[in-house]
């Protein structure tokens, strides 16, 4: 109770309140993440589930068309699926994708960051190369190469199975540079701080004192860094399935949607592309102005 | 300069050779290429011969070296799915992605430029803010959406341009180009547009973001206490010293536009090396993979190298950091 006081009484939720672009933001994000999150329950129909499936639903346009069905707000696809409902489920395996590969590109990023920073020297110079030639291709090159290779490297048979966590590793590779690069800087920083060498004194391990003292300290940014990397995530994502080679069709996420509704683009049946579109861009936007939000919030030479 | 040359040179021929590593062991350890190659009845020893013949008997560091010896002199072996060499598919491939690639550029550039310079001197006009917003949506519009969106308004609703393909081409020499014919042009406006856009915005809010900051410099000021005109203090003094860095980020946005040109060649469905790559990872056509990894992967170590040397070129300071920085 006292935290969610000392939280409503922040300088942080004070910029937010005052933001009303924020808030709609703030609203959108969740509305999207709840939508997907409980997709199970709140989706009206079941787009997995071939029993409920109808051809002769095929092909319905929006409700508040001519030709619309109430019972399919948002049309229906080539199967007969439900629109909407295939956007909750496919943005629930977008979300996934996206967060956990921030979490694994910040976690690498931290790590070799840190490592880099603390250590110096040789180390060091290693990291900072590798980083700045990867930096000088654009990220989604390297997902697109290593989710590639990998198709190509694993057995036939495991694609399906193994598709989602290919494309968590490919994108959380092309992204932990600049988690590496910030998190370096202000390591070079802290490091030669009193507490820190406090703690060399009293003979704390390298790497406690790099997790438990210096990590702290240089979190600010890199978790900024991360709310603007989901919505960069979400996009390679939905890029790769739609070239293809991200998310298996049986799980079918938002990029996938677009892929499949962009085949019937020229016959007129623009819903089933648009609608997954529509939401990839609002989704994507109010994550980027949260994020935006967010780094001004907490630069203090703003305030 | 000659050290600090030599020493990007040699930095770019490491990553080659990583690529090119890259490029090999896809060639050689993923899949069997013996088994890829013979009908599956064949015996032991046409097996082994075969091996011989493709080198596959020989030690690690040998074959590697052959494969550098191959790939320098453009020879990626024959693409499993269409049964032709590789360097001819890419040749072949490469006029329509640098023609896409070359409209694109000169668009964000031509349009970038003066929007940038605009948004610059007139902060607070209201086109200004319109211009700003807009471009704030197209940084956060996917690439592939940005070409459906185009397709859906202008070839299916409006029906105005093609949707896919480069139209009628025209063979000059052995480059087949689309500028000379009509169809040819109108192919490229939708394609170039999506490829163009991000870059554009990108140009824009930097030479915007560059204008203010030289309009503030004291030598501004005192262009203006000399009474030059503000068309001269705009574009003679302010504009002329915002191009260093348009100049060196164009520069290293051209590996992106022919990066980025994979996607927008995928929804145009325009017949460039993009396309060639996605079809080959869809087919797991290594030849063509590795061919166009060793490519892009040139491409882009050229183009990092020239720009690095231009910058040295253009920015003196630099210079002396450089050197400060090597002589310790």
């Amino acid at each position: 109770m006292r935290s969610l006081s000392r939280l409503l009484d922040s300088d942080v939720f004070w910029s937010f309140r005052r933001s009303p672009l924020t808030i709609v933001a703030a609203a959108t994000t969740l509305a999207c993440i709840v939508a997907a999150v409980f997709a199970g329950w709140i989706a009206p129909h079941n787009p997995f589930d071939l029993k409920t499936l109808n051809l002769l639903d095929a092909f319905t346009p929006p409700a508040w068309t001519e030709r619309g069905n109430p019972a399919y707000l948002l049309g229906t696809d080539d199967q007969g699926r439900d629109v909407l409902s295939a956007i909750m489920y496919g943005s629930r395996v977008s979300l996934m994708v996206g967060f956990f590969a921030v979490m694994l590109a910040m976690t690498l990023g931290i790590a070799l960051g840190l490592l880099s920073g603390y250590v110096g020297g040789k180390v060091d110079a290693f990291i900072m190369r590798v980083a700045d030639v990867q930096l000088s291709f654009p990220a989604i090159l390297i997902a697109l190469l290593i989710d590639g290779v990998a198709r190509v490297a694993l057995p036939k048979e495991s694609h399906d199975t193994l598709a989602l966590y290919v494309l968590v590793l490919a994108i959380a590779a092309s992204g932990w540079v600049q988690y590496a690069r910030t998190v370096r800087g202000s390591t070079l920083v802290e490091r030669n701080k009193e507490y820190v060498q406090a703690a060399r004194v009293i003979g704390r391990h390298p790497v406690a004192i790099m997790f438990s003292h210096v990590l702290p300290n240089v979190m600010g940014p890199v978790l900024v860094l991360a709310t603007l990397h989901i919505g960069t995530a979400i996009i390679t994502e939905a890029t790769l399935s739609f070239l293809g080679v991200g998310v298996p069709p049986t799980q079918p996420s938002l990029g996938t949607l677009i892929r499949i509704g962009n085949d019937f683009l020229f016959s007129g049946e623009w819903w089933i592309t648009v609608f997954p579109g529509a939401w990839l861009v609002i989704m994507v936007l109010a994550m980027n102005l949260l994020g935006d939000w967010l780094r001004d919030a907490l630069n203090p030479k703003l305030r | 300069m000659i050290a600090f040359v030599i020493r990007r040179l040699l930095q770019g021929v490491v990553v080659m050779l990583v690529v090119g590593f890259i490029a090999f062991s896809l060639f050689n350890f993923v899949g069997d290429p013996v088994a890829l190659m013979l009908p599956p009845e064949a015996t032991q020893a046409d097996r082994q011969a075969m091996r011989e013949t493709l080198g596959l008997d020989r030690p690690f560091h040998v074959q590697f070296a052959t494969f550098v010896g191959n790939a320098v002199q453009g020879n990626f072996g024959i693409s499993l799915r269409l049964g032709r060499p590789v360097s001819a598919l890419l040749v072949e491939r490469l006029p329509a992605t640098l023609e896409l690639a070359f409209v694109a550029a000169s668009l964000a550039l031509l349009v970038g430029i003066p929007l940038g310079v605009y948004t610059g001197l007139k902060r607070n006009a209201w086109l200004s803010r319109v211009f700003l917003t807009v471009s704030l949506i197209g940084v956060s519009l996917p690439t592939f959406l940005i070409g459906i969106f185009l397709i859906l308004i202008f070839a299916v609703w409006l029906g105005w341009l093609p949707s896919f393909g480069r139209g009628d081409t025209v063979m000059v020499g052995a480059w087949s180009t689309g500028f000379l014919t009509a169809s040819g042009l109108k192919a490229l406006i939708l394609p170039s547009i999506t490829l163009g856009l991000f870059q554009l915005t990108l140009i824009m809010r930097l030479v915007r973001s560059e204008m203010l900051e030289v309009l503030r410099t004291d030598y501004i000021k005192f262009a203006r206490a000399r009474g030059l005109t503000n068309r001269s203090i705009h574009f003679g003094h302010a504009l002329r010293n915002t191009l260093v860095p348009v100049i060196t980020i164009t520069g290293l946005q051209l590996g992106a536009i022919i990066a980025f040109a994979i996607i927008t060649e995928t929804v145009f469905q325009w017949p460039g090396m993009g396309l060639l790559f996605i079809q080959a990872v869809q087919f797991a056509d290594i030849p063509v993979m590795a061919a166009y990894l060793c490519l892009i992967g040139f491409i882009f170590v050229v183009i990092n190298l020239v720009v690095d040397m231009l910058y040295y070129l253009v920015d003196p300071r630099l210079r002396i950091d450089r050197a400060v920085a090597g002589g310790h």
